[in-house]
């Protein structure tokens, strides 16, 4: 029976075409109705939403926030999260547990909860971040981080952290334990080993976790809509207020399918990269 | 005086000490193996050698001078660890000249001398691999050629030859011991292999329970072990009315202790016999040299030299 394989695959694809597939190829359709404020929306075929995404600056400007934001984000994931994971992966049990429980921890609460405590805590001139900064001298005058890209940035660091320190962790793992001891005593010293040994050895781990922390920033939508604000708009909320509040679904749909491509093709180049780069060594 | 001294040395942990009070000489050039089951502290002695562990108590000497006080980076010993532990992103001369980079010496001299050591393990041919294209045998060569190049005072070595296939393993043996007689350099092994500690090392050290039960050579350890422990773990043996005697030097003779065959196993070059007596089983074992020997069930006399 060489076709039981297939039919016991079937329920999951029937569900994975019902529920990804489906929809999917509905919203690219939708990209190419038309809309009118009186008419609503026509179920023709025309490029009017395109031309509009691609052709003016305002989603020029919006676009280019948003892979701002997924980019700095990345590098601030990146810079504290890889070691964040190398200082959780030399601790002793149990504090290792209960460090990897803080750092996991954000993830069981809602990111709207989460993301209203950043805003509390960056709340106008008097807000503790502020406070904090000017008591230990950092800065004279407090800061803007409600509505700005800089909060933004700082609220989804926090929120996708746990993503890169899990990334890197399980490249951690597989690290061989006595390699440290190998260079150490081959003469080398604790920030040549970081360097020349360990660091080269869970790129890929941080890579992979770039990969997953920039997409998930690229298409959040919960901290730069509350962070954000109205005004301050990535593609995500601008598809939102597209579907919601203006009601023009195709062009809300259009955005959509723009970020999703400009994602993938994003992802996929990283990949190529990692897997060209790093093959011969960790195949 | 001796070049490496282990005086008294102690690490306790909690209230288990998995070594207490080591004391050990090694002369220069000197090929020691520390033998013992899991657990019986010849991986902490290593470790402590090498400085990735702190003795609670105890010296450790090197030249005279207190290796303690020196840093591990420090030390210049040459250690092969059991994983290898070779870097999977550099080649095999990158490997192997890591530790040349590291003492700062020029690239030109750094590629004759990577150069040579691989040709000494031969692997002269292999510098541009990256170790996951080796095999097990040439990624342990790897891994000595790295710790000899850096010309160490002390070759630590950690159960390196555990990881290899029997076949391979008894080959490396033999390489490993020329290329020590080769180099010169003063030599520790840790193995729980009695056949190999006693096929490489010039002395034994049988450790149980983090203390020295013997040291000496081989073939005396062997021969007059101290202890009931050190006759156990070195091979077979049998206890018949309180001396201890060698299954190999049992032989069937017109007179002797009367016994019964019990079960006979062929093992190629020997055969293993297990003998029913009146002082209770005693095992035998007899080099094959073709001719007929006594069957299952059959009555023997057992003999040995001393036997009163």
């Amino acid at each position: 029976m060489k076709a039981a394989p297939y039919l016991l695959c079937l329920p999951a694809l029937v569900l994975f075409a019902g529920v990804v597939i489906v929809p999917l190829a509905m919203t690219v359709l939708l990209s190419f109705h038309d809309w009118g404020q009186y008419k609503g929306i026509e179920p023709v075929f025309i490029l009017k939403n395109w031309q509009e995404v691609l052709g003016d600056s305002y989603f020029h400007e919006m676009f280019a926030r948003t892979f701002r934001i997924a980019f700095f984000v990345t590098l601030l994931a990146a810079v504290f999260g890889a070691p964040e994971a190398y200082i959780l992966n030399r601790m002793r049990s149990p504090w290792r547990g209960i460090f990897l429980l803080m750092i996991l921890g954000p993830l069981l609460i809602s990111v709207v909860a989460r993301t209203l405590g950043w805003a509390l805590l960056f709340g106008g001139n008097s807000g503790l971040v502020n406070k904090a900064l000017m008591g230990m001298g950092l800065i004279a005058a407090p800061l803007p981080f409600m509505f700005t890209e800089t909060g933004i940035v700082v609220a989804l660091a926090h929120v996708l952290m746990p993503y890169m320190v899990l990334a890197v962790w399980a490249s951690l793992q597989r690290l061989d334990p006595q390699i440290e001891n190998a260079a150490v005593a081959l003469g080398a010293g604790p920030f040549t080993v970081l360097r020349r040994i360990v660091l080269p050895q869970v790129m890929p781990g941080i890579l992979s976790g770039a990969v997953i922390v920039f997409a998930l920033a690229a298409s959040a939508f919960a901290t730069p809509a509350i962070i954000g604000g109205r005004r301050l708009k990535v593609a995500s909320t601008l598809a939102y207020d597209e579907f919601l509040n203006t009601l023009n679904w195709p062009l809300g749909a259009a955005v959509a399918v723009l970020l999703l491509l400009a994602l993938i093709g994003i992802v996929w180049g990283a990949n190529r990269l990692v897997e060209r780069r790093y093959a011969q060594v960790f195949a | 005086m001796a070049f490496l001294e282990l005086e008294k040395l102690t690490k306790s942990f909690g209230t288990h000490n998995a070594v207490d009070g080591l004391t050990l000489s090694v002369e220069k050039g000197e090929f020691v193996a520390l033998l013992g089951p899991s657990g019986c502290g010849k991986t902490t002695t290593l470790q402590m050698i090498a400085g990735f562990v702190e003795p609670t108590s105890g010296a450790i000497r090197l030249a005279g001078k207190d290796l303690l006080a020196i840093k591990p980076a420090k030390r210049g010993l040459g250690i092969v660890f059991q994983s290898y532990a070779l870097f999977p992103h550099m080649t095999v001369a990158e490997n192997v000249g890591f530790g040349l980079e590291m003492q700062g010496v020029a690239a030109a001299e750094r590629t004759t001398r990577v150069g040579e050591t691989l040709e000494l393990v031969g692997l002269g041919a292999f510098t541009t691999r990256f170790p996951r294209q080796l095999s097990g045998g040439q990624q342990q060569r790897v891994a000595l050629a790295r710790a000899l190049v850096i010309r160490p005072q002390i070759l630590l070595l950690d159960e390196p030859l555990s990881n290899l296939d029997a076949k391979l393993r008894e080959g490396m043996q033999i390489e490993l011991r020329q290329i020590q007689r080769t180099v010169g350099t003063t030599t520790i092994l840790v193995t729980h292999d009695q056949a190999e500690a006693m096929a490489l090392s010039d002395r034994i050290v049988v450790m149980n329970q983090g203390k020295a039960e013997q040291i000496g050579p081989p073939h005396e350890a062997y021969e007059r072990p101290a202890t009931p422990f050190v006759a156990n773990f070195l091979g077979k043996t049998n206890l018949v009315n309180g001396v201890t005697v060698r299954p190999e030097r049992i032989s069937f003779a017109a007179s002797g202790l009367a016994g019964t065959v019990r079960t006979r196993i062929f093992q190629g070059n020997h055969w293993l016999y297990q003998v029913d007596t009146a002082s209770g089983l005693v095992t035998v074992i007899r080099q094959n040299t073709g001719e007929a020997m006594p069957v299952e069930g059959d009555a023997v006399q057992l003999a040995w030299e001393g036997r009163a």
